[in-house]
């Protein structure tokens, strides 16, 4: 129920931003849709765990900035590497069991991997990454990263640990 | 600012273009049109920037929804050699 | 103050071209497809970052930042799995990444 009320809340608050009009009839309308839409998610079985994570709640607003300051890292050394002349590039597979036990925790990490440029996620299964590096350090260092560290996080296995 | 964001934007797309011209396989140009696709959002808003109408934000927005969605397709396609359920192809026309 | 975020948002915007200029330029010059995937995320994820967050600092506290948090959103989300379906699509279709060492590494 949370959850439901919670996406008519986002939903209302799209609606709102997009239009930017305050009249009773706009509201009113935005209302009526908010409510249309959080129904129909209702009746298709979407808002889950994992259609509407409102349980990973601020945790989001850690990793973020996290994975902005590593795109920011790994995209000026891929500039470096189109830059030279030399083109130094090594080409490398790697696979891999990631740390996460959760759905949204694996999605999560294979979106943070492709994200950062250098490395592209290519095969996404419970227990298996296949990862493509530019560079057989950037192939290698995803295996028990930092990354998959702070997913763990993310995805509350070290809240599940203290709970058990 | 706005003008020189806006030229590099061009020239970034430009690029991309040729890319999309060249690419010897049908996913070097899927990926080019991804690539032109986002760089034509970050254009729009620019753009909105730089002629003081922030309209052109909504238009980004839509942009980026049609981008992901034709670029799925596209893929889909690719992959399967079609865009729906095949069926089971035995059925009585 | 407004001088210091004038000066940074143009930094930021200036940043985020070249990144999405270098990111292209490096689409022609990388030699496989695999390779220019690379190069192709550093315009989506690092270049359209940075320019949307000078256009951020540019437009203050508005409702202008607001939708432009939400293209960033919907940027960051669709890019890699655009990407990832992609190359999966290149690799089910038999296309070869070249790689270094010949073989895949395998680690657990």
């Amino acid at each position: 129920m949370s959850r439901l009320i919670s996406l008519f809340a986002v939903l209302f608050l799209f609606w709102v931003v997009l239009s930017g009009f305050f009249t009773p009839f706009l509201l009113g309308a935005g209302v009526l849709c908010a409510l249309a839409v959080a129904w129909l998610a209702n009746r298709m079985d979407v808002v889950d765990h994992e259609g509407h994570p409102i349980h990973l709640g601020p945790r989001l607003f850690t990793y973020w900035p996290w994975l902005f300051v590593e795109i920011v890292k790994s995209a000026w050394m891929v500039s470096k590497i189109i830059l030279d002349p030399k083109l130094p590039i090594s080409p490398t597979m790697v696979k891999f069991t990631p740390g996460q036990r959760t759905v949204v925790g694996l999605v999560t990490h294979a979106n943070s991997i492709t994200l950062t440029p250098a490395t592209i996620s290519i095969e996404v299964a419970p227990g298996e990454f296949v990862v493509h590096g530019l560079t057989r350090e950037n192939a290698l260092a995803c295996i028990d990263s930092e990354m998959d560290r702070q997913v763990q996080r993310f995805e509350g296995q070290r809240a599940v640990k203290d709970a058990a | 600012m706005f003008t020189a964001a806006a030229a590099g934007l061009l020239i970034a797309i430009c690029l991309a273009l040729v890319r999309a011209i060249l690419g010897p396989t049908v996913f070097d140009r899927v990926l080019a049109a991804n690539t032109i696709g986002t760089l034509a959002v970050m254009l729009l808003a620019v753009i909105g920037f730089l002629t003081g109408r922030p309209e052109f934000l909504d238009l980004a927005i839509i942009y980026g929804l049609l981008n992901i969605i034709g670029t799925v397709a596209v893929l889909k396609f690719f992959r399967f050699g079609d865009l729906g359920e095949p069926g089971n192809g035995d059925l009585p026309r | 103050m407004s001088e210091v975020i004038y000066v940074l948002s143009w930094l930021s915007v200036t940043v985020g071209a070249a990144f999405c200029i270098i990111g292209t330029a490096g689409m022609i010059r990388m030699p496989d497809f695999f390779t220019r995937a690379h190069a192709a995320s550093v315009p989506d994820t690092a270049g359209a970052g940075f320019l949307l967050l000078g256009m951020m600092l540019q437009a203050g506290l508005t409702l202008v930042t607001v939708k432009l948090i939400i293209i960033g959103i919907l940027i960051l989300f669709a890019s890699p799995t655009a990407t990832h379906a992609l190359c999966k699509a290149a690799l089910t279709r038999g296309l070869k990444p070249p790689m270094a060492d010949g073989e895949v590494i395998s680690k657990r």
